[in-house]
């Protein structure tokens, strides 16, 4: 009977502690899991698309300011499992002595992504070696991964503040590169509180410098949920170069199959 | 009289190219075809004085025109390619020669791709011989490395699957090797005939074949092939008055296998073929690797390390089996890219025979001047030539290539 009791009066006092902590217990989620969340949030905005081609300018500046640009198509095939990566094939137009020149790429997540280089003066097509993904993309202040890698299980995260980001409400998120040949030590995020996209980025390298900063803009909403920017710009803070990116007609659904995706498809993929 | 005319037409093309080409040719296609392509000058220096008699000396200078049509419309499932070749040569009439690179129709559906027409294709993995690479014949006038060819006729069918991909290669029409004149450098003695031999009935329309299978699973990438037809590479025989080589084109079958292994910044290569020809079977393999060293000294650039082994069992019985420059040789070379706005790349390797220490040395870079212009350089130079009969001919011929493309 006593036992019994004393059963019940641990049941009740379990009970209400758990009823009082609960509470605390939401609100006082991690820093780690807020920016996890927060990146989740913007990550999962722009998926659900099924396939996209766009036109992509690049215009590439010097310190002295002579400017070069290079124009390319990028067609993406969406694997809708976090685990995996996207697949997606980089088509050249200008500069005209590489036109036609193709990269393949089947991402990953943490390990090397397979990637395979087109080069029509041959017609050859080269399996390459992907571990370098910090190197620059086509001369440009994008590193390969500064392109690809907005994939959530690339990074774990950190919610450090929230703070006025131009007109918006941002969330400010550090990211650390899980990749183990990244280029960098960690990046900070800015991720608007209304539509949930990222508006700037501070990449420091892994000497713990802050090397550049890239600034996002034109967001436009597509079909249900596909957000996409139009314009980049990376500045390098240590060479004074800068990169912008134009993005332009893009299309989604285009019927894109995981058959053109595959590398014998590079040899048609013009 | 042509040395006027070469002048001319090189400084009209390289001023107006897009002009030229396009009231050439774009007229008669669909406005749905794209136009690229490159018109470049070239000037070859000698070394040395020739080795035989009638052969130039010094400067050699070339100019070089290959418009891309490409037609292509959205949505079709057919594309039509035609890509024309001409070199102009001020000094080497059988240099000058013009041909069809490409002039294709093709249809690609979800299961098979169809291919009628003259193409071009690419079989291998290694830098320092393209010893599995066998549907197109050598366009040897043009680049002694062998990456150079002309148009191979055909009919292809494939098949891309989740286990692969298979193609067949119907070729109809044999084009033989092209070889310098009598005026030309890098060629033997006495100079190859324009008349050839075959070993086969029906000459050049013999029908040859050939069957790939090739698929990558994770890290490594595979192909595996069976050709039979007329040999790429010509045996030669002397002509009966003893003053001129004659190419004979044997009917051989062939079986090639090609293997790259991709592991963090290495690249494992392997090709091997085993051929009948003759009576006779050999095999022969090239295998090595390709290092990567990213962002060496902090900069932007890359280093590539590269080494390849070379091993060729063909019987050194000329009239069984074709000469081979290299049969035990071993490769090294250093590849940099610096990955600047210019794509500025440099590389240079030695092929050095392991018996008698014979060698060709290569340095090429390139580099992009603005959207349009490019310049190149390509330089080989032959090493203790004395102690391999194959190379000899060649003993005389180091050259300096200075090359300025403008790409459209």
């Amino acid at each position: 009977m006593i036992t019994e009791l004393k059963h019940k009066m641990h049941k009740i006092l379990f009970f209400t502690s758990a009823m009082l902590l609960l509470p605390t217990f939401a609100f006082a989620k991690t820093d780690e899991q807020k920016g996890f969340d927060i990146s989740a949030r913007s990550d999962r905005s722009d998926r659900g698309f099924g396939d996209s081609q766009v036109k992509l300018k690049m215009i590439l500046r010097n310190a002295a300011g002579s400017e070069s640009t290079r124009t390319l198509i990028l067609k993406i095939l969406e694997i809708p499992d976090e685990s995996s990566g996207d697949k997606s094939i980089i088509i050249f137009d200008r500069p005209a002595d590489i036109r036609g020149t193709a990269l393949l790429s089947h991402a990953k997540i943490l390990d090397p992504d397979n990637q395979w280089l087109y080069l029509p003066a041959l017609k050859r097509i080269k399996r390459i070696s992907s571990v370098n993904k910090s190197g620059p993309f086509v001369g440009s202040e994008f590193a390969f991964e500064d392109l690809t890698a907005s994939e959530l299980n690339k990074y774990t995260y950190k919610y450090i503040a929230s703070e006025y980001c131009g007109t918006l409400k941002c969330d400010v998120v550090e990211r650390y590169p899980q990749y183990k040949y990244s280029g960098y030590k960690r990046q900070l995020v800015w991720i608007d509180q209304n539509e949930k996209q990222i508006r700037k980025i501070e990449y420091y390298e892994r000497r713990g410098e802050l090397l550049k900063t890239l600034v996002i803009d034109k967001y436009k909403k597509y079909q249900k949920n596909t957000w996409r920017a139009h314009y980049f710009v990376m500045d390098n803070h240590q060479t004074g170069k800068s990169t912008e990116l134009i993005y332009s007609d893009y299309k989604f659904n285009t019927g894109l199959k995981d058959k053109d995706f595959r590398k014998d498809a590079l040899r048609s993929s013009r | 009289m042509m040395k006027q005319l070469f002048w001319t037409v090189t400084l009209f093309l390289i001023a107006f190219p897009r002009i030229a080409l396009t009231a050439g040719l774009t007229v008669a296609l669909a406005n749905e075809t794209q136009l690229s392509g490159f018109v470049s000058g070239e000037i070859r220096g000698f070394v040395s004085d020739a080795q035989f008699e009638s052969q130039l000396n010094g400067l050699q200078s070339s100019i070089i025109i290959q418009p891309e049509f490409l037609n292509q419309p959205e949505l079709s499932t057919a594309r039509i390619s035609l890509i024309p070749f001409v070199r102009l040569d001020s000094r080497d009439d059988r240099r000058s020669h013009a041909d069809l690179r490409e002039a294709y129709w093709q249809h690609i559906d979800d299961q098979w791709t169809v291919l009628i027409g003259i193409n071009r294709v690419f079989w291998g993995v290694t830098e320092s011989s393209h010893l599995i690479d066998i549907i197109n014949q050598t366009d040897l006038v043009e680049n002694i490395d062998g990456e150079e060819k002309l148009g191979q006729p055909m009919i292809n069918l494939a098949t891309q699957q989740d286990w692969g991909n298979v193609s067949l290669f119907i070729m109809p029409w044999f084009r033989e090797r092209t070889f310098p004149s009598k005026q030309g450098r890098l060629r033997s003695q006495p100079v190859a005939s324009q008349n050839s031999l075959y070993e086969s009935t029906d000459g050049q329309r013999h029908l040859d074949m050939a069957l790939r299978y090739s698929h990558y699973i994770g890290d490594w990438d595979f192909g595996l092939y069976y050709f039979k037809g007329t040999s790429r590479e010509p045996r030669f025989l002397l002509n009966s008055n003893g003053t001129q080589l004659v190419a004979q084109y044997d009917l051989i079958d062939q079986v090639g296998i090609d293997i790259q292994l991709t592991n963090d910044a290495w690249l494992w290569k392997f090709e091997g073929i085993v051929r009948s020809q003759n009576g006779d079977r050999f095999a022969a393999i090239v295998s090595g690797f390709e290092y990567t060293l990213y962002q060496v000294a902090n900069s932007a650039t890359d280093l590539g390390l590269l080494m390849e082994y070379s091993r060729d069992g063909r019987n050194k019985n000329p009239s069984k089996t074709p000469p081979v420059v290299f049969d035990d040789a071993i490769f090294w070379a250093a590849r940099l890219a610096v990955n600047d706005t210019q794509n500025s790349e440099l590389l240079a390797g030695v092929v050095v025979d392991r018996n008698d220490g014979s060698a060709i040395l290569s340095i090429e870079a390139k580099r992009r001047l603005d959207d349009n212009w490019s310049i190149g350089l390509e330089s080989r130079w032959f090493l203790k030539t004395k102690e391999n009969n194959s190379l000899s001919p060649f003993r005389k011929d180091s050259f300096v290539t200075f090359r300025l493309a403008r790409y459209f």
